[in-house]
């Protein structure tokens, strides 16, 4: 058997070629390139079990063109960049609430998603736990992309399209990110979570003061750090500024009477309550709250002081003994907390090239 | 090229050797291993009658007209018990089954590799268990794969698998449209507890027998009677009504019965 024995030699030499440790005078590529990804010192460690889903540059690139090529969507021009997008750390600019394909409108504001990978749960109501699974909700919600997954990855099979604005060979970067070029519903959502898992943003100013630069924050921020400790920490605590729990925080019910949480639990306890969102670039992600009802920080802080609702499910920390419900802040401590919350943003984080679209986007 | 190639060289050999022996030895050898398959027909029914998608109205048992157009339902976790007592329960990840009304193929679930025995019990769960419902990703192939053919039987928003969903159209269905939907999902939540609406069936099978030989695979036929589903107060359902979907789940619990088993 002749040729039993060269196949065999064959594979030996396949197999060891694969093994072999020393390096190659011409180098092979023989598979994606290994990324680290480095948890800033200071945060805790993330929620987002990397080891099932090892970064490799490849499959960053390939997440970073799916998340901002239209092809994810019905009409092949909303991505999801559109409402993410970079320079309003990764929300809708401007948009309260934001509008998918045939510009049809959703009920909830684009929430940011940077530093995902410590989140526990995805969504103002929480009803995703797991960051692979988050992109479903968006790409087959009729008013956001409106396609099923399966229609996206029949999509992606048929690339290059000539007729696209960019064609994208994706069978070759699914190739090159997974060691072959089959497309399916677990490598998509792997390489979207790759790209979204280094959207971390740890270098603003606040960072740098909390690093040891005591100059980082001037004599206002300082005192308005000092006062969101006291008025703010325990909600928005920690390093990400959030506790990721749902609380409802007195915003008077719009006439569709979002119940928030839940929806998703059918708790009575869990009405009107929402997540509690990252403070992190918040000078950069207005509109503001769940429905994206307040266009400035200063709208913000005056609704704690001033609008916030009775309601049964109604936070207990906003209970103020024998006064209306709300937080007690004077203006110019309201303008402290602001310079203070101004000092979280990160232009680094915004303006990394890494994470800016390749080209394909849409945003609008 | 390292030191290591000669005897990676051997070991892939021996390896190699081994395979291409094996595949060419006596098919005898190969009966030697004690399986067989296992086959559990789920023929749907309403009440007497074979289930026809569509065409025919039926009628419940508080005299509701109504027509099906769609029901499917997960069975999965598979445990099959012999006379004394002993059991084998078929392997996670080749336990997960959606029957279909609407494709004939789904409603025989065949398992491989079963043990050879006499078997008096069928034991699963309807529906999508907890840990199946929140495992990653690459843990979710086949029927449970969201792209891969399951006829949207997940809710995205609020991840968890819908267990059972039965639709169609009754007088008494919809206002708007007269059509009804019952989507059962919930396996008890994830951060926050839900309601769980798997439920777990035994069939004894009573004095029948199904046993798998090296020659014999046993079908068991079971008759699923839809009717059941109903038995309680007809209405729509969906997530927001925990409580009235634990009561369609407890009735979709009672709508499997051992016919015969070839």
């Amino acid at each position: 058997m002749p040729w039993l024995t060269a196949a065999i030699l064959l594979l030996c030499l396949w197999s060891c070629g694969g093994d072999n440790k020393e390096p190659d005078p011409t180098p092979i590529k023989t598979g994606p390139t290994p990324v680290t990804w480095k948890k800033p010192a200071h945060f805790p460690d993330p929620v987002y079990n990397l080891s099932r889903n090892p970064l490799t540059e490849e499959g960053i690139e390939l997440g970073r063109h799916l998340f901002y090529d239209g092809i994810l969507s019905r009409t092949n021009n909303v991505g999801c960049g559109t409402c993410h997008q970079p320079q309003a750390a990764f929300t809708h600019h401007g948009h309260d609430l934001s509008h998918g394909v045939d510009d049809k409108l959703g009920v909830r504001n684009s929430p940011s998603t940077q530093n995902l990978a410590w989140n526990t749960s995805f969504f103002w109501d929480g009803g995703v736990h797991d960051l692979d699974m988050l992109p479903f909700v968006p790409i087959e919600n009729p008013v956001e992309m409106d396609i099923k997954v399966s229609d996206v990855l029949e999509k992606l099979r048929k690339t290059p399209n000539t007729n696209s604005k960019v064609p994208i060979d994706y069978p070759k970067m699914f190739q090159e990110a997974f060691g072959t070029n089959e497309i399916n519903a677990e490598r998509m959502m792997k390489a979207l979570s790759q790209f979204m898992l280094t959207m971390v943003s740890a270098n603003s100013k606040y960072d740098y003061f909390k690093s040891g630069d005591a100059n980082a924050l001037n004599t206002q921020e300082k005192e308005g750090l000092l006062l969101f400790q006291k008025n703010c920490s325990s909600c928005h605590q920690g390093e990400l500024f959030t506790d990721y729990s749902f609380r409802n925080n007195g915003l008077m019910p719009m006439r569709n009477d979002d119940q928030g949480r839940f929806g998703v639990t059918s708790l009575v306890i869990d009405k009107y309550k929402f997540k509690v969102p990252s403070l992190r670039n918040v000078g950069y992600t207005a509109p503001y709250m769940h429905d994206g009802r307040y266009y400035t920080l200063e709208e913000v802080l005056d609704h704690y002081t001033d609008s916030v609702q009775q309601m049964e499910t109604l936070d207990p920390v906003f209970i103020r003994p024998n006064s209306k419900p709300g937080i007690t802040l004077t203006n110019a401590e309201k303008q402290s907390i602001i310079a203070f919350l101004k000092t979280l943003s990160d232009d680094q984080f915004i303006s990394n090239p890494k994470l800016a679209d390749p080209g394909i986007g849409n945003a609008n | 090229m390292n030191t290591l190639f000669p005897k990676y060289k051997l070991l892939l050999f021996t390896l190699l050797s081994i395979l291409v022996l094996n595949a060419c030895s006596d098919p005898a050898e190969v009966e030697n291993v004690a399986t067989g398959k296992f086959k559990i027909e789920f023929d749907n029914y309403v009440g007497t009658k074979n289930l026809v998608l569509n065409s025919v109205t039926y009628q419940n048992a508080q005299n509701e007209d109504f027509t099906v157009s769609k029901f499917d339902y997960y069975i999965s976790n598979i445990k099959l018990t012999r006379a004394d007592g002993s059991s084998y329960t078929v392997p996670q990840d080749s336990s997960y089954f959606l029957i279909r009304e609407d494709i004939k193929a789904s409603q025989i679930a065949l398992l491989n590799n079963v043990p050879i025995g006499d078997y008096k019990t069928i034991e699963f769960m309807v529906g999508v268990d907890s840990l199946r419902n929140t495992a990653p990703i690459e843990k979710l192939k086949g029927v449970l794969d969201q792209t891969g053919g399951m006829d949207g039987m997940y809710w995205q928003w609020n991840s968890g698998y819908i267990h059972m969903k039965l639709e169609g159209t009754s007088p008494v269905g919809n206002p708007v449209n007269n059509k009804f939907y019952y989507h059962i999902g919930l396996y008890g939540g994830y951060n926050e507890r839900t309601v769980n609406n798997t439920r777990i069936v035994k069939l004894p099978l009573g004095d029948l027998t199904a046993s798998v030989t090296g020659q014999k695979s046993p079908e068991v036929h079971l008759i699923v009677d839809l009717l059941k589903v109903f038995n309680g107060p007809g209405t729509n359902l969906s997530i927001k009504q925990q409580e009235q979907s634990q009561k369609v789940a407890n009735n979709y619990a009672h709508m499997f019965t051992v016919d015969h088993i070839h």
